[in-house]
């Protein structure tokens, strides 16, 4: 290899490592500084609402200890975060897509306790969503309900639901559907068409809304409720929200990382965050970017966004979410045994 | 392992290692061997040799009959056949294509060259997950190129072909690279005494040129599988990753974290790993038979 190769390759080296690096600084001089700092390990489509209520509770904060807190956020597919915080990200706060994801976090790492679900009200879910269509402009497809989706032709856009929190809520979504025609056995067999339409798995939600919305790929998506109404805050009017006859009460929960707030000091703090979530300023801000809130009069100023269907309990429906996830999505479970060539 | 692989002119320096090797060690008048050897160790050691031997470890908690079951899951067994197959397929693909960009790149004078030249490294400068949306943005069914192959009815992006073109992307700077110094070296008198020996042009480039150049093109090949193999941020975006079809091996090793199968994604990982050795061990066989005719 001559000379002016290598100093070549050796110059785009140190600019991209240059590039790698300077995050890293500033980051540095955040620590520096005597703010207060809060970690909240979140899940995909959450950036936008913890901006704002970040935003929202340090000013809040102020007003009311005088201290000036910064909080991060850190987002991806709810599983992998969960990995993150039981690997070691030092999460004060997780607030993921779903109960068994906080559940692991509980049980592989003891950062927290088993019972952690019973601490906040509400089962620890300051708010709740749901699983809608979204369709493109005029709705070619005619896609009004479930059985629309396994019509031969139409491509269905879901994450996979081993990497990704809202798929499975779409595939317990689905399943609740199937087996209310059929039971167990009519609900595989409709999951089982259902991913026969499936053309990509993205391995999030975001991923899956960039599939859809940007690649054009698919005829319908199936898609968080608050995901749905951003991508049409972002792409306007090229797409549509069908709300199906029944869906999944999508519930993720929050919780307060014991052992990580003691070791940091940041425990009140903390406490005081989550807590921030259920209040009325917040319960706003959570209407607002399409969550579904639990404080009524929220609920009520925002009744017009968010359509009453029948929503299926995790609990009711599949007997909590232990249950659910060693059925369904364990290795082996019934997901794996929809791709197995039969 | 890439270090082993990478070209280091084995015409000249291998009548030097030959004599050296005819005993175990030869008294350098050079000093420090004690401490580079030590350095050298200590650094493999930490940087290559413990997390392999960790890995190696890891999946045995599964037992023996658990890691072969982890292996010869259909969609395991699947995924290690895609990866593997196409990476191959890439590798091989950019063989001439490689050949003719550092042929073109050192053989000829023409404006632009060096632009040229720069742009090969860029696909190891680009963030892999940067060159896989780029690619992505391209290949997909409403991209420019994507939109193309759509209506002669090939799927580029979300489907094997895809990942295929990534792979390429990826894999064609190491063969230009390996290939270019050794271009550049080559002796011009060689050719224009074979040329006067009545050679004309294809037998020189098969006869004169081909021999000296092949122990590098076969490096670099094996250099751009074995980045291939192991390649994930590019992938992942224009795959589609459907289980038994488009799902590569990386990704169900990242699956299996996901939920929380440590074991089971590490024997997948070391199933990867002894899969590749033994590829590098054949490919550089065949490279120090090849370097040693070359010489003759």
């Amino acid at each position: 290899m001559t000379h002016s190769h290598l100093s070549r390759r050796g110059l785009i080296a140190s600019a991209a490592a240059g590039a790698a690096i300077s995050p890293l600084l500033g980051g540095a001089t955040f620590a520096q500084d005597k703010s207060l700092k809060l970690l909240n390990v979140s899940y995909d489509p959450t950036r936008e609402l913890y901006k704002q209520i970040n935003a929202a509770f340090a000013d809040w904060w102020k007003g009311k200890t005088r201290q000036v807190v910064k909080i991060d956020q850190s987002h991806g597919g709810s599983g992998k975060q969960a990995r993150s915080v039981i690997d070691g990200l030092q999460a004060d706060v997780v607030t993921l897509a779903l109960a068994a994801d906080i559940d692991e976090i509980a049980a592989r790492a003891k950062l927290l306790p088993a019972n952690w679900q019973s601490r906040l009200p509400n089962n620890s879910t300051p708010y709740t969503s749901t699983i809608v269509f979204l369709v493109r402009k005029g709705n070619p497809w005619k896609i009004k309900d479930w059985p629309d989706l396994v019509k031969p032709g139409v491509g269905v856009i879901t994450p996979n639901p081993k990497t990704s929190g809202g798929a499975r809520w779409a595939y317990l979504a689905a399943w609740a559907y199937g087996s209310k025609a059929g039971g167990a056995a009519g609900a595989q067999a409709y999951v089982q068409k259902l991913y026969k339409n499936v053309p990509v798995l993205p391995t999030g939600a975001r991923d899956a809304t960039t599939t859809f919305a940007q690649r054009g790929l698919g005829d319908v998506l199936l898609s968080w409720e608050n995901e749905a109404y951003l991508t049409i805050e972002e792409f306007g009017p090229n797409y549509e929200i069908v709300y199906p006859s029944s869906s999944i009460l999508a519930e993720p929960p929050v919780a307060l990382v014991d052992k990580n707030v003691d070791r940091h000091g940041t425990r009140t703090l903390a406490t005081g965050y989550l807590n921030f979530l259920y209040s009325p300023l917040a319960q706003d801000i959570i209407a607002k970017n399409h969550y579904r809130p639990r404080n009524a009069a929220a609920a009520a100023k925002y009744a017009a966004n968010f359509k009453q269907i029948p929503l299926v309990t995790i609990d009711d429906a599949f007997g909590g979410w232990k249950k659910a996830q060693a059925a369904h999505f364990a290795d082996g479970g019934v997901f794996d045994k929809i791709y197995k060539p039969s | 392992m890439t270090e082993a692989l990478l070209p280091s002119s084995p015409v000249a320096g291998g009548a030097v290692g030959r004599r050296r090797r005819s005993r175990w060690v030869e008294h350098s008048i050079l000093p420090g061997f004690p401490l580079a050897l030590g350095i050298t160790l200590t650094y493999l050691g930490a940087i290559v040799v413990l997390p392999l031997i960790a890995l190696a470890i890891r999946p045995w908690e599964l037992g023996v009959h658990g890691v072969w079951h982890a292996l010869t899951d259909d969609r395991v067994a699947a995924a290690l056949k895609l990866s593997f197959g196409l990476s191959a397929i890439a590798a091989l693909v950019n063989a001439p294509l490689g050949l003719l960009l550092a042929w073109t790149l050192t053989r000829y004078e023409f404006p632009g060259r060096r632009i040229l030249d720069a742009l090969v490294d860029l696909p190891f400068a680009l963030p892999t997950a940067v060159a896989g949306i780029a690619l992505t943005a391209i290949y997909a069914p409403n991209g420019p190129l994507g939109s193309l192959f759509a209506k002669v009815g090939i799927k580029t992006a979300f489907s094997p072909i895809g990942i295929f073109i990534a792979l390429v992307f990826i894999g064609l700077p190491f063969v230009v690279r390996a290939l270019q110094p050794v271009m550049q070296d080559l002796d011009h008198e060689v050719e224009e005494a074979a040329q006067t020996l009545g050679a004309n042009s294809f037998q020189r480039a098969i006869h004169v040129v081909l021999p000296a150049i092949a122990p590098s093109l076969i490096s670099g090949v094996s250099l751009a599988f074995a980045r291939a193999v192991g390649e994930y941020g590019s992938v992942v975006f224009i795959a589609g990753n459907l289980p038994m079809k488009t799902e590569i091996a990386p990704l169900l090793i990242v699956i299996k974290l996901e939920q929380y199968d440590y074991a089971g994604a590490a024997a997948v990982g070391l199933a990867m790993v002894a899969i590749s050795f033994g590829t590098l061990i054949v490919i550089n066989t065949a490279q120090i038979f090849l370097a040693r005719r070359g010489r003759r």
